[in-house]
This record gives C-alpha cells, sequence and structure tokens, in this order.
C-alpha cells in the first residue's frame, strides 16, 4: 500500500499513520464506551437512572488534551508541507501543459514529450499551465498534487530516488474525458536519462542542454 | 367508534382534521395552509421525493463503476449523475432535511408557541423551495442535458460547457432564498415567541443548534446567491469575472463559493448534532451532560466554521501564510465537535437506557460522524491534504459526516417524531433490523473509498485504473445493502402512519414540550402552555420513584 517512491512519501505516509493511529484509538474507546454504557445502564439491568449534570475537571481535560493533539498534527502537516514548497536551486525546470484530456511536458531545451522522463535523485520543478479549464497535477505514487489554472503560474517539486513508472492523474474535473487524462512519469538512471534526452533532442533537431537558452 | 368497550381518550380534531384556510380537504387546504406543522409535512413530502431520486442516481454511480470502462452508462450521464446527485442532495435534501420538516414542525412547540412569528413568509419559503426544485428537475429535461459541472459548479469549466447550467445555478439561487427566509423566521421566532417562562438556557438543545444554524443561513446564503448570480452574468453577458479567458479569475470563485459552502456544512450537521441532543437524554432518562457546554459548542462551530473555507483550496497555489491560518483554524474548529461527542457519551452513563430505533440511529450517528471528524483531521494536515485533496478519500469522508451524520439525524429524527406527528406507531422491530442492514450498508458502501483514496483513486472518475476495482466493487455491494434498508425502513414507516397502531402521547417518555401536547397536535398547539419551569430534560421524577419503592 504504502510504496515510497519520492522525497515525500515518507513524510506523507508517517502523518498519515500518526494521525489515523490516534483516531483509531479515540474511535475504539468512544464505540466501545458507548456500547458498554447502552448494555451496563439498559433499562433492565439499571431501571433507575442517577443524575449527573456537569463536571467542569471533564470538561477542561476533553477540551485541553485534543486540543493538544490536534495541535501536533497541525504541526507535523505543516512541517511536511514546508518541505514541499522549499524547492531546490538546482532543480530541473519542466513546463507542463493541461488541456481537456491530456499532458504535455516541455523540457529546458524546447524539447515536449507526453510522458515525463526525469532521472533518479534528481529534484525536478514543474510549472503547471492549463490552455482551457482547471485541472489538477497528482502523482499518487509521489504524494503531491498540485492545481492547474489557465491564469495563474503553480508549481511543485519532486525527488525520486526509486527507478520505475508512475501514474500522472488529472484529479480536478475538467469534463467528459477528465477519468482519462492519465499520463506517466518514468524515473530513469541519469546514463539513460542522458542516452534518451541526447536521442530524442537530436531527433527533434535541439541541443541537448538542461539549461534554458539565454534568449528566452 | 362504534366499539365502545373500550374507553377511549377523548382527542379533539387535530391539525391533520382542521384547515386554516377556506379549502376544508384535499391539496389547497396543504399547499395554501400558513400552519407550520402542514409545511413542516409538505417539506417531509417534497424532501422525501427528491431524496428518493437521488439515491438513485446514487445507485446509478455506483453501478457505473462496479468495472473499470462503460458498464451501463456514458461518461456524460455519468458526469450529470453526479452533478445531481450532489445538488438534490445537498440543496433539497440535507440543508432543508431537519430545520425546514422537524425545525418548522417542533420548534414553535418546543417554545410553548402557537406557530413561527411569521408564518406567510413560511409558507413562501416553501414555495421558493418548490420552485427551486422544480428547476434543478427542469435542468434534467431541457434540451442539452442537465448540468455536468458537479455540484460545486467550478469556473471555467462551468461557463464554458454547453449544458444547462443557467437553470441549475437559478435553483440553487431560488433554494437559497428559501433557506435564509427560513433562518430569519426561526432567529425571531426564538428571540420573540418563546414562552415567558422560558429562559436561554430552558431551551431544548434542538432549538439551540436551529438557532445557530439560522444564523449562518442568514448571514453565509447571501454569498453563494451573489456567486451563482455572477456566474450566471458571466455566462450570459460575457463579463470577465472568473473565467480567466475573460480577464477573471477561477480561484476568486472558489474562495467566494467556499466562504458559502463550508458554513453550509454546519448548516447541514448542526441540526442533526441537536437532534442527537433531544435523543440521547430521553433514551437514557436521565439529565444531559454538559447542556452549556454543548449549546455554546453549537455557537462556536457556527463562529469558526465560517472562517476555514479555505482548507478546501490547499492544493489551489494560496500563500504559505493563508495555508498555515485555514489549517491552524480547522483543527481549532474540530474541538468544538468533540465535546459534544464527550457530553454525549457522559449523558449515557448511569442512565436507564433503552435502545429504540430513534437512539440506534443515534448510535451510529455518533459512530460515523466520529469518523467523518477523524478523517478531516487528515485531510486539515497540509501535507497529506495535499495527497487525498479530491480523491474518493475526501469523498467518502464528507458522505460519512453529511450522509453518515446529518442524514442518520434525518433517520434518528423520523423514527423519534414521526409517531408525534401523525398519532401512529410503526413497527419496532422491522425499524431495528432496518436499522443494522442501514448501517451495515452504509458502512459497506463508503469505507473503501477510504482506502482507494489513499492509493491515488482520483474523485469524478468515470473510469479507473484496475488496481482500484476490488474496492469499487465491495463499495457498490455496500450500496445494493444500503438501498435494501432504506426501502424497509421508508416501507415500515409509512405503513406505520397509515395504518400503525394508534401511538400514545408520549411514547418514549420525553419532557420536551412537544411530548406535552396532543398526539397528533391540535392547531395552534397548546390551549395552555404547560408549566416549563424545570427545563427539558429533567427526569427526576425517575430517581422520586425510586425512594417511595424502597
Amino acid at each position: 500500500m504504502f510504496t515510497s517512491a519520492s522525497n515525500f512519501t515518507d513524510s506523507v505516509d508517517a502523518v498519515f499513520l500518526y494521525i489515523t493511529a490516534l483516531s483509531l484509538i479515540v474511535l475504539v474507546g468512544i464505540t466501545i464506551t458507548m456500547i458498554y454504557f447502552v448494555i451496563r445502564y439498559s433499562r433492565k439491568r439499571n431501571p433507575v437512572p442517577t443524575h449527573v449534570e456537569e463536571n467542569l475537571t471533564l470538561e477542561i481535560l476533553w477540551t485541553g488534551i485534543p486540543l493538544i493533539l490536534f495541535l501536533s498534527m497541525f504541526y507535523f502537516g505543516w512541517v511536511g508541507y514546508k518541505d514541499m514548497r522549499a524547492i531546490p536551486d538546482d532543480a530541473m525546470q519542466i513546463k507542463v501543459t493541461a488541456r481537456m484530456w491530456q499532458w504535455s511536458f516541455e523540457y529546458p531545451n524546447g524539447l515536449k514529450t507526453d510522458t515525463l522522463y526525469v532521472p533518479v535523485n534528481k529534484p525536478v520543478r514543474t510549472e503547471l499551465r492549463s490552455n482551457d479549464v482547471s485541472h489538477a497535477f497528482f502523482i499518487p505514487a509521489f504524494r503531491i498534487k498540485k492545481d492547474v489554472y489557465p491564469s495563474k503560474l503553480n508549481d511543485l517539486w519532486f525527488k525520486s530516488d526509486k527507478i520505475g513508472r508512475y501514474d500522472i492523474a488529472c484529479a480536478e474535473y475538467c469534463g467528459l474525458k477528465h477519468s482519462g487524462m492519465y499520463s506517466a512519469v518514468y524515473i530513469m538512471e541519469q546514463e539513460k536519462f542522458d542516452t534518451w534526452y541526447k536521442e530524442t533532442s537530436a531527433k527533434a533537431g535541439l541541443q541537448a542542454t538542461l539549461t534554458a537558452p539565454v534568449k528566452k | 367508534m362504534a366499539k365502545a368497550a373500550v374507553p377511549v381518550e377523548k382527542l379533539e380534531p387535530s391539525y391533520l382534521d382542521v384547515s386554516t384556510n377556506k379549502y376544508k380537504k384535499g391539496i389547497l387546504s396543504w399547499i395554501l395552509s400558513v400552519d407550520h406543522k402542514r409545511i413542516g409535512i409538505l417539506y417531509l413530502v417534497s424532501m422525501m421525493a427528491f431524496f428518493c431520486v437521488a439515491v438513485f442516481f446514487g445507485f446509478l454511480i455506483r453501478l457505473e463503476l462496479i468495472a473499470p470502462g462503460k458498464t451501463i452508462i456514458e461518461a456524460q450521464m455519468y458526469n450529470q449523475l453526479f452533478t445531481l446527485h450532489g445538488i438534490i442532495m445537498i440543496f433539497l435534501f440535507i440543508i432543508p432535511g431537519l430545520p425546514a420538516v422537524f425545525g418548522n414542525f417542533f420548534l414553535p412547540i418546543m417554545i410553548g408557541a402557537k406557530d413561527v412569528i411569521f408564518p406567510r413568509v413560511n409558507l413562501m419559503s416553501w414555495y421558493m423551495f418548490a420552485i427551486g426544485g422544480l428547476f434543478a428537475v427542469a435542468s434534467m429535461l431541457l434540451p442539452g442535458g442537465s448540468a455536468d459541472t458537479g455540484w460545486m459548479f467550478y469556473v471555467p469549466y462551468s461557463v464554458r460547457t454547453t449544458t444547462n447550467v443557467l437553470p441549475a445555478l437559478t435553483a440553487a439561487f431560488i433554494l437559497g432564498f428559501s433557506s435564509i427566509l427560513t433562518g430569519l423566521n426561526f432567529i425571531t421566532t426564538i428571540h420573540r415567541m418563546r414562552h415567558p417562562d422560558m429562559s436561554w438556557f430552558k431551551m431544548p438543545l434542538f432549538v439551540w443548534s436551529l438557532y445557530a444554524t439560522a444564523w449562518i443561513q442568514v448571514l453565509a446564503t447571501p454569498i453563494i446567491g451573489i456567486t451563482l448570480v455572477l456566474v450566471g452574468i458571466e455566462r450570459i453577458l460575457g463579463v470577465g469575472i472568473f473565467d480567466p479567458a475573460l480577464g477573471g479569475d477561477p480561484v476568486l470563485y472558489q474562495h467566494l463559493f467556499w466562504i458559502y459552502s463550508h458554513p453550509a456544512v454546519y448548516i447541514m450537521i448542526l441540526p442533526a448534532m441537536g437532534i442527537a441532543s433531544e435523543i440521547i437524554p430521553v433514551f437514557s432518562r436521565r439529565a444531559i451532560f454538559g447542556y452549556k457546554y454543548i449549546a455554546f459548542s453549537s455557537l462556536a462551530i457556527a463562529f469558526f466554521g465560517s472562517l476555514v473555507w479555505a482548507h478546501h483550496m490547499f492544493t489551489a497555489g494560496m500563500s504559505d501564510a493563508a495555508q498555515f491560518v485555514f489549517s491552524f483554524i480547522t483543527f481549532v474548529l474540530s474541538i468544538p465537535s468533540a465535546i459534544k461527542v464527550f457530553n454525549w457519551l457522559s449523558t449515557m452513563y448511569k442512565g436507564s437506557i433503552k435502545a429504540d430505533p430513534p437512539f440506534l440511529y443515534i448510535m451510529s450517528f455518533i459512530f460515523q460522524f466520529s469518523i467523518g471528524g477523524f478523517t478531516g483531521l487528515m485531510l486539515g494536515a497540509l501535507s497529506v491534504n495535499i495527497h487525498l485533496q479530491d480523491t474518493s478519500f475526501v469523498v467518502a469522508h464528507f458522505h460519512y459526516v453529511m450522509f453518515g451524520g446529518t442524514g442518520f439525524g434525518i433517520f434518528a429524527a423520523m423514527h423519534y417524531w414521526l409517531p408525534k406527528m401523525f398519532g401512529r406507531m410503526y413497527n419496532l422491530k422491522v425499524a431495528t433490523w432496518a436499522w443494522a442492514i442501514v448501517t451495515i450498508g452504509y458502512n459497506a458502501l463508503y469505507m473503501p473509498m477510504f482506502v482507494m483514496g489513499y492509493l491515488g483513486m482520483p474523485r469524478r472518475y468515470y473510469d479507473y485504473l484496475p488496481e482500484f476495482q476490488p474496492y469499487h466493487v465491495a463499495s457498490t455491494i455496500g450500496s445494493w445493502i444500503l438501498i435494501i434498508g432504506l426501502i424497509i425502513m421508508f416501507t415500515n414507516l409509512y405503513i406505520g402512519i397509515r395504518r400503525g397502531p394508534k401511538a400514545p402521547m408520549n411514547p418514549w417518555g420525553g419532557e420536551t414540550l412537544e411530548w406535552k401536547v396532543q398526539t397528533p397536535p391540535i392547531l395552534e398547539n397548546f390551549h395552555e402552555v404547560p408549566d416549563v419551569h424545570a427545563g427539558p430534560y429533567d427526569y427526576s421524577k425517575y430517581e422520586a420513584k425510586k425512594e417511595t419503592t424502597k
């Protein structure tokens, strides 16, 4: 279930599991207590109720303890999110364009593809823009997602340490073939990527540089 | 009446027999009535009709998703169905469900009033509800097909699609007015019409929750109204407000939409929390635990609930400061809900509990609402939200709150109050079975969505990758179980109110005022308002018995 494929996978999964574990404990506690009360204090067993109307200590406890736990959840979520915003300066720059209903990727030298190929362990920054309606760029295995707008440039980054093929999905409803708007990202070894980049660029008549031409 | 062997309690003609207008009988005596109870029934009937339609759409959506690729319907049809399912369920079932049906019927009785303060406005609200509903239905039947935008009408798609977005927008706009007027009516009624002896802290907690809800209705709904008008202007006149092609900003639309639609979540859930706060003490036969904490937590939810809207937009690319603040307030907002759950549990402690159907539905409510709340924490955590946003995890989360919470609250309210409203009792055994089937089916339907959502199944997908199929199959089977349970439940309730045995005045032993009036209530509810000094949850008489028997 939890395939670690990017630098964010572990931290997102950890926060998720932390909240899930705490929640399960409390949920099971609530449910068992409720069922126990219903059986223990059923009208047959306990025909005469006892009235307890208020208990300030309890109210303070069950306000204070959840508050501390909730704030810890907030904090871990925020820390994980900060990493997602800290884009390294040496990241490879890819322009992603969404339109109904496909993705296209543009490398710094102008090479355009409909599937994304990137080297392993290399930070990649994607610049997201849409040609028509809103979409969302989503790589489930990397735990990253960002909305893609026609009006506003969004970006995100990732670094994958695991060679393989991962799905790219559209996560913002965009009409008829929204569910078919899949592409893929291939994480390749550096040498393989270099060869691929050189060959494909040559075919398109482009220089295989990873820095944008100065003119642009 | 010929068989007078058993002395029958002499009943006065009830609101079901006495018309408030010149039409003694028939449909006009209902749709022109200004009696709050008859208007409540009008809402009940129309709301149930819409509910059945939307459940059927949900059934079709689930059936389509049992296998990847096309199963029974085309993609376009699927997109229209989930849009209509959302619009109908939200605007025509959940929002009016508790306030307009049970609030209308019981709010005046519970505060010792003869009606709401503006009975004619009340009837007008129902007409707006009906007209809005007709627009929603019309959008389905007009050429061009019903809207395929999702219930959120996100721009720019909603400006560009060729389907009938305008009728759907008009429907939501008119329904908004219905909601505002009901809210206004309730706030004024609660302030001005309470029995003189009923101080604020002697009000039943359902009334408190309606009060908090009404404020949100009045304050937040105009925002969605004006936003939908702007989308309409954009579509018709091409004025650039939200569509970037015309120089507008789609993120602005999302802000405006959620400034209403997040508080709207509390319009939906607060009254259900109010129902829980009524039913738990009645069936536990003891005073509610922490009355003031429950009452104030409703107000806290209404207040903080209006400050968290942008947590629906964590992937939209807001500033880090905005992300921080909205995530933070989201976690703070979870506290009042947690307080309520703990107080409800404590109310069961040392009670004398009879687990009749209304109470059983509330148990399911607590379980499911808690799951909805906990998964809300996961979605509130920023880094996790980035992954989960717009996946089926979110779908499961809000169905756990809206359906597992509010929906089950409505079912509980039906089992609790229908005998009072119609004077007849349903079959308790059948109701208990229906509850078990509905609860099992419900959880089987939505649990798998959490798992596949985390695995990366996006929402609003007509087709999906084969790896998600096992979860979809489980979910679809759950939907069948749920629908069987719903059919049993509604059939049982329907047969009950038509042909069931006569319901006593106070079948559950409630202490709020509606249990001290005749079953079914008379026109204008009271000849003389009973004493309200004791407060709504005073069960000390059950304790007093103990001393005399010992």
